[in-house]
């Protein structure tokens, strides 16, 4: 059984060249650019008062969701966090659609039933989250047990922070997963706090050493460079296809803005914020391309103008209808039966499996 | 036809939809080759094997949350809580995630929760509960419980059928005391109230084991002639037999076994009075267990739980109201 526990964060400079071409590389950095400019423009609108209730983002962790869901394939099934929204990008769902889930507009994925980055477009193979954490982690790994009962060769993916490897449902999906050795890869967003409470008074033993205990592996990457979180996330996956079970990725990161808009998280020092800046995972990634010759100004330019057409669409579009607050309580009998679609796979080395 | 009991008859229903839907899958404690603490699915592992006979770690949360996961990737789960008073241990995947699935994301979330549920034998306050109104009170949940084994089978069925989360109430004591004739094959039993027995000078409306409470305690009550409504169906919930009842009636007795406050009763009752006021000639009457846990030793348990004397009283003193 595969027990190895690391907690060395994985070399930023790893040999990915291997799994990665020039257009992987570029995309990494187009998907977190676009997760950024996304998420700026929203607090944008949040401070006009255009978004309603709250606004949270991932500010500082676009690595992490982006370098993981590069690493899925079309089939393969993700719950995603509310940090996360580059795995929504990357499986295909367009920004003006997010933008108007955060103003509860009609267009909206969940056509203003429930706010912020609590959506999952089911015709891209994505189920949304619930605010309890990281109750998500029991979904994913029953999608990945039915896979595995079928004798399919796809898995699920879900995230999850530091703050939900505190809760119950966190070992029963560690263990589940375990003992049937399912194809699940479980992601770890270790951004240093749960909401205000630092990792220090949440738990005595790092969440991910737990893994060897549930009969798996676990393993710490760096999560603030994409490349790392992709490379670890395509092993996991590899490791979940050809039957070996789950795999445990904390991703080692920092939560660089409040809890969310209305926390200035005055309880984080100043230094720590400072020294986590530095190690800004866009920064890093377009340190890179431009290495690669890349036109990066080109790029964010391309970027900018897709989320302005983006924010247009969406303020052009209406609320929803009132009148439809209590439709869609059930589904009717007769109606056609709706099943997770696949997403888009971008990662060439889908395309080539395929050739 | 063949005569079961309740027991055999929600066995019959599982193994039915189980033969008729490979994407049919049975999930929970002990239920394997042990065939389940109260063996309704004696004899399924050798039939279906251990995948769609699936024991399961002792962790409801779980059950109910991979049972979603399954769901929405096509899989037919339904789970089983050993007693469903360990429902309260999965209640948060059940509410916040199966019942607000479809609402929020589009995503139609097909299980079913079998919850064996009531007291009446020394169960205790963990044993014997009769929890359905929590679901009642949950947007997105089904929830039915059948008092009969031919709708006992139906409404399972019918339940596995159903596109949303579904939470079937069977209750523990009429597992082997009820029999009856069940049709052969599959069927499905609607999520409606059946008359269970007709009347005019006055109406019980009840569901589950408290149907059978009812028949007999107004069996023979001093010549009156008394309807009994079977529920069946709490989520969605037969408003226009109930008004059709008070209608008909007048006269009004609601039994619940399950703590009086907030019950199935309540809402019937809450119906009734806004809706069929102008129909009573009586104040509406309702018998339930008082709001305590359900006491273990036996004189305790039945001081609380209603009997057919309780029922006979209260319909006697509304007949002569």
């Amino acid at each position: 059984m595969h027990t190895s526990t690391s907690r060395a964060p994985a070399d930023a400079s790893a040999d990915v060249a291997e799994h990665l071409t020039h257009d992987d590389r570029v995309g990494l950095l187009r998907y977190m650019l676009l997760m950024r400019g996304i998420e700026e423009k929203a607090m944008s609108l949040y401070r006009q008062g255009k978004v309603p209730g709250s606004f949270y983002d991932g500010y500082g962790q676009e690595a992490v969701s982006v370098g993981a869901a590069f690493a899925m394939a079309p089939e393969d099934r993700l719950c995603i966090l509310h940090r996360d929204l580059g795995a929504h990008l990357i499986r295909g769902v367009e920004p003006a659609a997010i933008l108007s889930q955060y103003m509860g507009r009609a267009a909206g994925i969940t056509g203003g039933r429930d706010g912020n980055v609590h959506f999952g477009d089911h015709r891209v193979g994505c189920v949304g989250m619930v605010s309890m954490l990281p109750d998500m982690m029991l979904v994913a790994a029953g999608m990945a047990m039915a896979f595995k009962l079928r004798g399919e060769a796809r898995c699920a993916l879900t995230w999850f922070g530091d703050g939900s490897t505190s809760r119950g449902d966190f070992h029963e999906a560690m263990n589940w997963a375990g003992v049937q050795g399912l194809p699940v890869i479980f992601v770890l967003e270790n951004n240093q706090y749960a909401y205000s409470t630092p990792t220090r008074a949440q738990f005595a033993v790092n969440p991910v050493e737990r893994a060897g205990a549930y009969g798996f592996p676990g393993l710490s990457v760096d999560g603030n460079d994409p490349e790392a979180v992709f490379e670890a996330t395509r092993a996991a996956r590899e490791r979940a296809i050809a039957g070996d079970g789950p795999t445990l990725i904390e991703a080692v990161t920092m939560r660089m803005h409040g809890h969310a808009a209305h926390d200035d998280m005055s309880y984080v020092p100043s230094e720590q914020v400072e020294e986590w800046r530095a190690k800004d995972p866009i920064d890093r990634q377009r340190a890179r391309a431009v290495a690669l010759g890349v036109d990066v100004e080109a790029l964010q330019g391309e970027v900018r103008a897709r989320i302005d057409a983006a924010a247009d669409e969406a303020l052009s579009g209406p609320m929803p209808d009132p009148a439809t607050a209590t439709d869609r309580l059930f589904h009717p009998r007769d109606a056609e039966e709706i099943l997770l679609g696949d997403g888009r796979g971008p990662w060439s080395g889908f395309a080539a499996r395929a050739a | 036809m063949a005569s079961m009991t309740y027991l055999q008859a929600i066995s019959d229903g599982l193994r039915t939809a189980m033969r008729d839907d490979e994407r049919v899958m049975v999930m929970g404690q002990d239920i394997g080759a042990f065939g389940g603490a109260f063996k309704v699915t004696d004899g399924f592992f050798e039939e279906f094997g251990a995948d769609r006979v699936m024991d399961t770690p002792l962790a409801e949360s779980a059950i109910i949350g991979t049972a979603v996961g399954a769901a929405v990737v096509g899989l037919r789960p339904v789970c089983e809580m050993q007693f469903s008073d360990f429902i309260a241990c999965g209640f948060d995947q059940l509410v916040n995630v199966a019942g607000k699935m479809l609402y929020r994301q589009g995503l139609p979330v097909n299980i079913t929760v079998r919850l064996p549920s009531g007291g009446g034998f020394s169960g205790g306050p963990f044993h014997s509960q009769n929890p359905e109104a929590w679901f009642m009170h949950a947007p997105g949940l089904k929830v039915v419980a059948p008092s009969t084994p031919e709708d006992a089978k139906g409404m399972l069925i019918a339940g596995i059928r159903d596109p949303n989360p579904v939470v079937y109430m069977e209750h523990k004591h009429l597992y082997r005391r009820v029999k009856g004739e069940v049709p052969d094959g599959a069927y499905e039993t609607p999520f409606s109230a059946r008359v269970a027995r007709e009347g005019s000078d006055l109406a019980v409306i009840t569901y589950g084991a408290m149907v059978h409470t009812a028949l007999q305690a107004t069996e023979d009550l001093d010549g009156a002639s008394v309807m009994v409504l079977d529920l069946r169906s709490l989520v969605p919930l037969d408003e226009e037999a109930i008004l059709a009842a008070v209608r008909t009636c007048s006269k009004v007795v609601i039994v619940d076994e399950a703590n009086q406050t907030c019950a199935a009763g309540a809402q019937v009752a809450a119906l009734i009075a806004e809706r069929g006021f102008e129909d009573l000639d009586g104040p509406v009457t309702r018998v339930a267990t008082p709001d305590v846990p359900i006491p273990f030793s036996p004189p305790l348990e039945q001081a609380v739980l209603p009997s057919v004397d309780r029922v006979k009283e209260a319909c006697r003193e509304l007949l002569a109201y």
